[in-house]
């Protein structure tokens, strides 16, 4: 028997599935590496979305930047890591994000050891 | 013939290239880490290769979800440094050896490891962090060539630990049965425990990392032997890319010794650290006890 993908709580581990459901979103994100590209979409956010044929959840989450959804919905954090950059967000600012804290409380935990899982 | 002359194994976050680019390697937040870097850097001055292989992960940049190569080989004379959405760094462009390329991908085919050949590669912070970790003021080259290869780790199923040592001991293989006098280090790059995204987020394993810094080099078959989800749990989603350095660690022999090592707490949202081998050749300048 093949292995699974693995399942470690609160932990998104990318695979065939998720880059299934998660490909319009991922390929919208990663244009973004291009300049040309993310002035075209900083001009239009709206007619970029439909360009890439996301479904109406994925808009959604990419217009109002809900980061956690865009993930859930399938997205990789290498990829929705380059809109984060173009809004000037670190990744730090998204850790605080994807664990409910301030960007400075994160930064903190970070400086303090880092967060500890058992 | 070419000799394996060291290993290294590096972090190669983004931040840790931005802080040389932007002088910022005095500040207190980094400086502890750039210090611990000083004397490997010290040693490699004295002991240049001619080329570097560096074993990376791209980062949604040459590579995109469309193929997923899970092993890959640069063949080309230069690689671009790549934008990956925040402009380039400003650092030399990466020169290729396309020789070495050629002949390391027919020796690893001819083995089993059917690699994907990238006649153009844009590389990213993966591959030039480490060479500036190696080389800080590199002016207007690189002191050497560079050969990139590539692993998947960002898609499940990533290849496995015991894979890529295997893949390493092959690449110690093809480098020692290249026809030229060259001098060649091997880079094994990435981690340690790190995870970007989830409720997880900021995890850093420091036992884990102290346990990897110390068994790759004494135990490499154990650290082989660890599954997938043992990388993702103990050392966070991102932590899997230490799988890479067991490329290094099999590329180098048996008999290696460590130059250095430096451990810090964070790199932004990762344990950095760096490890520095030199690979001590046996009998007739092979490896004393290499597998096969």
């Amino acid at each position: 028997m093949p292995s699974s993908t693995p399942e470690v709580p609160g932990t998104y581990v990318f695979d065939v599935a998720q880059s299934n459901r998660g490909y319009a979103l991922n390929r919208l994100c990663g244009s973004l590496k291009d300049a040309a590209n993310r002035e075209r979409f900083s001009a239009d956010e709206a007619a970029y979305c439909d360009a890439y044929g996301l479904s109406p959840e994925q808009r959604e989450a990419i217009l109002q930047r809900d980061w956690t959804r865009m993930l859930d919905l399938g997205g990789s954090i290498f990829y929705v890591f380059k809109l984060a950059v173009l809004d000037r967000k670190s990744m730090q600012d998204l850790g605080g994000i994807f664990t409910g804290m301030t960007t400075e409380e994160f930064v903190k935990a970070l400086n303090a050891g880092g967060r500890s899982f058992g | 013939m070419a000799e394996l002359i060291w290993g290294l194994a590096t972090s190669h976050v983004p931040s840790i290239g931005a802080a040389m680019d932007n002088r910022k390697t005095e500040d207190p937040y980094w400086k502890p880490l750039f210090d611990g870097y000083g004397p490997a850097r010290e040693w490699m001055a004295e002991h240049t290769p001619d080329v570097a292989i560096i074993v990376y992960n791209d980062h949604a940049n040459a590579i995109e979800l469309n193929m997923t190569p899970m092993f890959a080989i640069g063949t080309a004379d230069a690689y671009k440094v790549a934008d990956e959405g925040w402009g380039s760094r400003n650092v030399p462009p990466v020169v290729g050896a396309p020789e070495l390329s050629e002949h390391i991908l027919v020796s690893l085919v001819d083995e089993g490891f059917d690699m994907t050949v990238c006649q153009e590669l844009e590389v990213d912070h993966g591959l030039t962090v480490p060479l500036s970790v190696y080389c800080p003021e590199p002016g207007d080259a690189w002191p050497c060539a560079v050969v990139p290869i590539l692993v998947n780790v960002i898609q499940y199923p990533q290849p496995t630990a015991a894979r890529c040592l295997a893949l390493g001991e092959a690449l110690g293989r093809a480098i020692r049965s290249f026809p030229k006098d060259l001098k060649v280090a091997v880079f094994g790059t990435g981690g340690m425990s790190h995870q970007l995204a989830g409720a997880r987020a900021g995890l850093i394993n420091e036992k884990f990392d102290r346990m990897f810094l110390e068994t790759i080099e004494t135990d490499p078959a154990a650290l082989a032997a660890l599954s997938r989800e043992d990388y993702i749990r103990e050392a966070g989603s991102e932590g899997i890319e230490l799988i890479m350095w067991l490329v290094m660690r099999g590329a180098l022999g048996p008999e290696i010794r460590r130059i250095h090592e430096t451990y810090h707490v964070p790199a932004s949202n990762t344990a950095a650290a760096l490890a520095l081998f030199q690979n001590l050749p046996g009998e007739a300048g092979q490896p004393s006890g290499a597998s096969r």
